[in-house]
């Protein structure tokens, strides 16, 4: 992970957060690149933003290191850290107009002449001439663009956005997430986001970190995580997987062998986080292709028979429920191209996938198939 | 609502004959009517008939009765005989508040912002003292501040106060007892205005490089305004009027003007004396409190 | 370090407990001074324990009398004010009219006017219209500054109240004094409650406007206040004692049902 110059670089080392005897953040290490867009992914409660107030100086670690470069900043209070926040609420001071809200961290540190930067900051977000309105006065988007450009103007080493879309409608939603990504890109800032959205986090990050329970499930650029999981919980929590349980039978000439319910199935070495044991055989819905019957196949594919159970036309594509022969139901997911035609609930069908596009987990023995999303957020409610 | 909305629709469009509506209209002055007349009659009245008083010929008195003569002089002339006491009156009720707000900010900030599930419990500690009769409390402080009170005690051995050395019956004591009683007044305004403050707006603050210092000053201390502002009014209005305090724990040299109030009206029987000294009591109250209130900027708080 | 963050962290809790203190020790005193056997009339020192002063407590009788006076008194001025002060913030939060605003100045003034103003305008009044004072007098004065204070509390929960709740039980076929009686009366009754509590010890407590209306009748306030002169009797502080003691019980009484309503609430599913 140590890159030759870590001068600018966020490292968190062996961060631990207990409140009583629970467990917020559990001895969590981790690096960010100095320049990064990093997002922080995870369920309600997972400890995500207890991980981001702690880098914010808002909540003191029971134990480990916050470094910003080689300077240990995790006991230091808030006002004296290069990092400042987008709070989850905004937390505009509903008594200062727009302009003193932007220039309230300048001001704290002694600096007289602000407008210039104040006007300049203003019109990054595109708020030229809101100035003298109070909060109150501004819509959502608008809010939310002027704690973006109070915490901005500081010019922090580290920028700290808590759940920063949360409050706002879909639309204006995905038309910030594109403004974020283009002002990060602008000011060139290490931005630390924290989010349950798979969808916000994956179009924005650089880097993505899923955290459950305090820990960090796996951390990559967003197409490895979701081609790639760690683990079946990230299988299932960003984005969806089907999961079938089976045993793996050692590695021979680059392919993993593997025995799931009385199916011989074989997965590339390369995308095999197991090779003996149990194991979770994974493929994404829409890696699945359907047809009505076994010979239609191609070569080198592999395949389950089932029962359509369900069919939900949801105009990008048709989501099938597959009910195979020891009763788990495969989502498929069935591009609208034009090309497919459409299968009936109730008919036999056959579901086939590239075994380049599966992959392998280990699996704890008690374990079964997995094919539902984890439940937070709807998956992909914001697609 | 959305679903009241179809079922409502289903009704006639309410249409309330003429005679129904002419009653709706007379309702609200009914319902005004017996307390409005209460306070006009024995409120509004009577600060008329003070008035009247105060401009009465101060040489009647209640036995020969009072003649109308206009005398404003009586104006200068109680100012003149007793301008000690109002200076003392507002001397001390300005100390008190001094000191009240020192005493009830934090406490009223602890309550509002530290204290959690604790918060209720609290609040009824800081009107508890309410609960019982205000009299008695005073003449509480008679003890503890007593000349043979483990207080003075503790005061003269660590030579604090001198041998001889007094706390009854001094300026202090008036004063203290003065806080004592109004604090209360100061505190529950102020507590209202502080739970209202969004504790991350302070986090939002020292995130944005203010000190705690610098955090309480720009951001707490400007929202809590409009409970400061109704707190030291309810405290220095009637901490300004108040005699018992001045009676019960200080000497006559300590009397305030309610003091002189209260014989004029009750012991010397000068009605026109005690009017106009109501009067100008009232004046002044009001010009402080306007003055007050201009400065603070915060009309609204009326 | 640690120590002074410590600190830092919990001043403001360690001055507030201390500032409570000082609120609560003339309480403690006076609850100390009720077990007190005086050594003389005019001393306010403890001198000697003893159980007598509550086993009898009206071994001055004037004293019981003035307090038997002053709940009369805070009983009536109680139940006029909150019935006056009740309509009149049902006019002024559920009725349009004209004149609102001196109203709402005729409500406020009384609250905003030191009571010695009150007392003596109130006193130049009755003398000037020969009205003999006592204890109606002491009534009147008390309802009129009463009046404001249930106006206020009643207005609060009054305006804090659904609206739709009211709609819902006219869309249930409620006609007006139904929805009246059976929606907004029972919503509204805790804000009367504690109104009407406010003015009683408001009325019972008060000591300065009653002073100047009292004419020869003694309540309990004017009692204590005789007394300080002469020497007060040690059953001043069983009855202080006594009456902090039913007020703290009222408190935790409706404290403990708020939180036996929140609780069954909770149990009875999510709202």
């Amino acid at each position: 992970m140590a890159r030759e110059t870590p001068a600018g670089d966020l490292r968190l080392a062996d961060l631990t957060k207990r409140f009583g005897v629970f467990t917020a953040v559990d001895n969590l290490s981790l690096t960010i690149e100095q320049g990064s867009f990093f997002a922080l992914l995870g369920a309600s409660g997972c400890g995500k933003t207890t991980t981001l107030r702690m880098i914010a100086g808002l909540e003191e670690p029971t134990s480990g290191q916050v470094l910003l470069g080689d300077r240990d900043i995790a006991r230091l209070r808030p006002y004296k850290r290069p990092v400042n926040t987008v709070f989850q609420s905004y937390a505009l001071f509903p008594h200062l107009d727009i302009f003193e809200n932007v220039a309230f961290g300048l001001r704290r540190r002694g600096i007289r002449s602000v407008d210039d930067e104040v006007t300049r900051m203003l019109s990054l977000v595109q708020l030229d001439g809101y100035g003298n309105r109070r909060p109150a006065q501004l819509s959502g988007g608008q809010q939310q663009r002027v704690a973006l450009a109070r915490a901005l103007i500081n010019r922090p080493q580290v920028l700290l956005l808590d759940e920063p879309l949360g409050a706002l409608d879909l639309k204006l939603r995905r038309q910030m997430q594109i403004e974020l990504k283009r002002i990060q890109t602008e000011v060139g800032i290490t931005f630390v986001h924290v989010t349950h959205d798979q969808e916000e986090a994956m179009t924005m990050a650089d880097t993505v970190a899923v955290m459950n329970a305090g820990r960090i499930e796996q951390l990559g650029a967003p197409a490895d995580i979701y081609e790639f999981p760690a683990t079946a919980f990230v299988a299932n929590f960003l984005g969806q997987s089907n999961l079938l349980a089976g045993e793996a039978t050692g590695a021979s000439g680059g392919d993993v062998a593997v025995t799931a319910h009385g199916t011989r199935l074989s997965v590339p070495a390369g995308r095999a986080r197991a090779d003996h044991g149990p194991v979770h055989l994974g493929v994404r819905p829409e890696k699945l292709i359907l047809v009505g019957s076994a010979d239609q196949v191609p070569a080198g594919h592999q395949h389950v028979t089932g029962v359509v159970t369900d069919a939900s036309y949801v105009g990008v594509s048709t989501q099938y429920l597959l009910r195979t022969g020891w009763g788990t139901e495969l989502s498929v997911f069935a591009a609208n191209s034009g090309t497919s035609t459409p299968v009936a609930v109730g008919s036999e069908a056959v579901a086939y996938w590239d075994p380049r596009h599966a992959f392998l987990l280990p699996r704890d023995a008690a374990d079964t198939d997995r094919t539902s999303p984890v439940l937070d957020e709807p998956v992909g409610a914001s697609s | 609502m959305t679903l009241l909305a179809p079922t409502r629709a289903g009704h006639p469009p309410p249409a309330p004959p003429a005679a129904r509506s002419g009653r709706r209209r007379l309702l609200p002055y009914l319902l005004l009517l017996p307390g409005a007349a209460w306070l006009l009659i024995f409120f509004g009245v009577p600060l008329l008939q003070l008035a009247a008083a105060s401009l009465y010929d101060p040489s009647g008195s209640l036995s020969t009765g009072y003649a109308m003569t206009w005398a404003v002089s009586n104006y200068p002339d109680v100012l003149q005989a007793y301008w000690p006491q109002f200076l003392r009156s507002f001397g001390y009720a300005g100390l008190a508040l001094v000191l009240a707000l020192l005493l009830g900010y934090p406490l009223a900030y602890a309550i509002a912002q530290k204290a959690g599930r604790w918060k209720n419990l609290l609040l009824v500690c800081v009107v508890a003292p309410m609960f019982t009769s205000f009299l008695v409390r005073t003449l509480a402080w008679k003890t503890i501040l007593s000349d043979n009170g483990a207080l003075v005690g503790l005061l003269r051995d660590v030579h604090l106060l001198a041998p001889d050395g007094r706390l009854l019956a001094t300026p202090f004591a008036v004063v203290l007892g003065l806080t004592y009683n109004f604090l209360p007044f100061l505190v529950l305004p102020l507590y209202a205005s502080l739970e209202r403050l969004d504790p991350r707006l302070l986090e939002a603050a020292t995130d944005l490089y203010a000190s705690p210092v610098q955090a309480f000053r720009r951001v707490t201390l400007p929202l809590s305004m409009p409970g400061l502002v109704a707190g030291t009014l309810l405290f220095f209005i009637p901490a300004s009027g108040d005699y018992i305090n001045a009676e019960l724990l200080g000497t006559p040299n300590e009397y305030m003007i309610g003091n002189v109030i209260d014989s004029a009206f009750l012991v010397r029987l000068d009605y026109p004396q005690g009017a106009a000294l109501s009067f100008l009591l009232m004046a002044a109250i009001l010009a402080v409190v306007f003055g007050y209130l201009r400065r603070a900027g915060t009309e609204e708080v009326l | 370090m640690r120590v002074s963050r410590w600190l830092a962290d919990r001043w403001v809790m360690i001055v507030a407990l201390l500032v409570l203190g000082y609120l609560a020790l003339p309480i403690l005193v006076v609850a100390a001074l009720s077990f007190n056997r005086p050594s003389s009339r005019l001393s306010y020192d403890f001198n000697e324990f003893t159980l007598d002063n509550w086993r009898q407590p009206c071994a001055t009788s004037d004293m019981c009398d003035a307090v038997v006076r002053s709940v009369q008194i805070g009983f009536i001025a109680t139940v006029v004010a909150t019935v006056l002060g009740t309509l009149m913030a049902f006019a002024l939060v559920r009725h349009r009219f004209r004149g609102r605003s001196g109203i709402n100045v005729l409500i406020f003034l009384p609250m905003a006017t030191p009571e010695l103003v009150m007392g003596t305008s109130l006193l130049a009044l009755f003398v000037s219209a020969g009205v003999p004072q006592g204890f109606w007098t002491i009534v009147i004065a008390h309802v009129m500054f009463c009046v404001s204070f249930v106006v206020v509390t009643v207005k609060a929960r009054l305006a804090g109240m659904d609206r739709r709740l009211e709609e819902a039980a006219m869309d249930l076929y409620a006609n007006e004094w139904q929805t009246f009686r059976r929606i907004t009366l029972p919503l509204v009754l805790p804000g009367i409650v504690a109104a009407a509590l406010l003015a009683f010890s408001l009325s019972f407590d008060d000591f300065i406007i009653t002073n100047f209306n009292a004419g020869t009748t003694v309540t309990f306030p004017m009692y204590v206040w005789g007394a300080a002169q002469r020497g007060i009797p040690p059953q001043v502080n069983v009855i202080g004692t006594a009456m902090f003691a039913v007020a703290l019980l009222l408190v935790g009484l409706s404290s403990l049902r708020g939180r036996r309503a929140r609780r069954a609430a909770l149990l009875a599913g999510p709202s």
